[in-house]
């Protein structure tokens, strides 16, 4: 069984974000969508300071077999992205809810979290 | 034709799914993509040994008084070389020159011949012989009766020894390029594969291949995907047959001139383009071709360009992240002037250029 963490909230496309701090909102791809992609050798950043909406592919993925889009779960402004994957992805796999965070964004408009699944509401997505 | 919609399921179906393979479908087939993933796969055929399911490939029986002189002059390498139990790569061409299948064939006997072929080409291939077959050679399409286990890596002869020790009257493996029947010819073991590591091939009948697909793993053979597969010929420049190979290019161009001999009695279909293109020179190679940094891995049909060149010279026919060696390699049809090792080319991904350059082939050396 893959890790669904209470705490976050996770869009259809597979990207959790922490609502705590809206301001730096830390986003990474679920346990399940990390499992599902294997082995992550390549991982191309969004721009700090690009402006994105809800649903934009802002970030590439790849595992040796596919390339794979990271959606954008709410609009906002891209304020930091996690350079150490750059160079070495594999906390994707290995720690996704933690070392494996890509972006982190200043969410635009709250009411956009709410609308997110919560851990239950992924849970049955994906079971 | 085979129905897009809906693969045929492999007759290991079942052992895949209780392995957790992540399935594909493949010419026509649901076949394994991966289990742990295809670095671990990968790794463990370089370094010990992996276990395949081919049952996809498809397997011609030949025979018959003139099986050898008739199968000599529809592919390009000399069946008259080959002993009995002897097998070669070689080619099926168009009257172009065209590359219409590349398979194995072996001599099981005299005028007695085994082709084994590529699953999307299985009809094409049965339909362009059978058509030129004549009377007194029988021709059979046995694919539906058997499948296929490729067990590959340094540890294969290990693996084999653990399997055949395991109850039951079995053969050692045959020698290189070799094949053996066994129990009247429902298992065949072939030393051959395309990773390029040793190992072999064996193929049974649907209603035996998953017991020796499970004897395989107790032996230590590691199950492996269709994306190891892929990883692992693309390293060694194996070409894949329609990505690599297509109607539209040569052997001479693919780089398999070798396996094409344009002085065998009799000729073949397709050896006076072939025997042309040796005198004038062909206008483009099949060339191996890295990243020279770090960069997304190259993939089929990505654009290759000269450096700050306007207009794409090929687009790639294979390419992926090399497990081994850690950086992005492909193949592509370069023309001849910028096909040499050490050209500078540039490999466009996502609307940006990466610098890449011509190697030799093949990207990984030989154990031996």
């Amino acid at each position: 069984m893959s890790q669904i963490p209470d705490h976050l909230r996770y869009a259809d496309s597979h990207e959790w974000i922490d609502p705590s701090s809206p301001e730096a909102a830390s986003v990474g791809i679920s346990d399940h969508a990390q499992e599902e992609l294997t082995d992550v050798v390549y991982l191309e950043l969004p721009q700090v300071g690009a402006t994105v909406s809800k649903g934009d592919a802002i970030a590439v993925i790849e595992s040796v077999k596919a390339a794979n889009d990271i959606f954008a779960p709410v609009s906002g402004e891209i304020v930091e992205v996690n350079e150490a994957l750059a160079d070495d992805p594999a906390p994707v796999n290995s720690d996704p809810y933690g070392g494996g965070w890509i972006f982190k964004i200043n969410v635009g408009d709250s009411g956009e979290l709410d609308s997110l699944m919560d851990a239950e509401a992924y849970r049955g997505h994906v079971g | 034709m085979s129905d897009e919609s809906a693969p045929r399921p492999s007759p290991l179906a079942a052992e895949h799914e209780k392995l957790g393979a992540r399935f594909a479908p493949f010419a026509g087939w649901n076949m394994p993509i991966q289990y742990a993933g295809i670095l671990p796969e990968h790794r463990a055929v370089r370094e010990s040994c992996g276990v395949f399911d081919i049952s996809h490939m498809g397997q011609f029986f030949v025979e018959g008084p003139g099986a050898t002189e008739w199968l000599n002059g529809l592919l390009t390498n000399d069946l008259a070389v080959l002993g009995d139990s002897e097998g070669q790569y070689t080619l099926i061409l168009n009257e172009a020159g065209g590359v219409i299948d590349d398979l194995i064939a072996y001599r099981l006997g005299a005028d007695r011949f085994l082709l084994v072929v590529n699953a999307a080409r299985i009809e094409e291939d049965h339909e362009w012989l059978n058509a030129r077959r004549p009377a007194d050679v029988r021709f059979g399409d046995e694919s539906d009766r058997f499948g296929g286990l490729a067990i590959q890596g340094p540890d294969a002869p290990g693996v084999w020894e653990r399997m055949r020790s395991n109850g039951g009257e079995f053969p050692e493996l045959p020698p290189r390029n070799g094949i053996v029947e066994v129990d009247g010819g429902h298992l065949i073991l072939c030393r051959t594969g395309y990773t390029g590591e040793d190992g072999f091939e064996l193929f049974a009948t649907v209603e035996t291949i998953a017991a020796w697909f499970r004897a395989a793993l107790e032996a230590g053979a590691t199950p492996c995907g269709l994306g190891a597969r892929d990883t692992l010929r693309l390293e060694k420049c194996y070409p894949l047959n329609g990505a690599d190979l297509d109607p539209g290019h040569t052997p001479i161009e693919a780089g398999l001139g070798f396996f094409c001999k344009l002085d065998k009695a009799g000729g073949f279909i397709g050896r006076d383009v072939l025997a042309r293109q040796k005198e004038e020179g062909a206008p483009v190679k099949l060339a191996a071709i890295r990243l020279v940094d770090k960069g997304p891995p190259p993939r089929h049909d990505y654009p290759v360009f000269v450096p700050k060149g306007a207009n794409p010279v090929a687009s790639l026919t294979s390419g992926s992240l090399s497990p081994s060696l850690g950086y992005g390699i492909g193949m592509a049809y370069l023309p001849v002037e910028v096909a040499k090792p050490g050209t500078e080319l540039e490999i466009e991904i996502r609307g940006r250029r990466f610098r890449a350059k011509v190697v030799k082939k093949p990207f990984h050396p030989s154990a031996s």
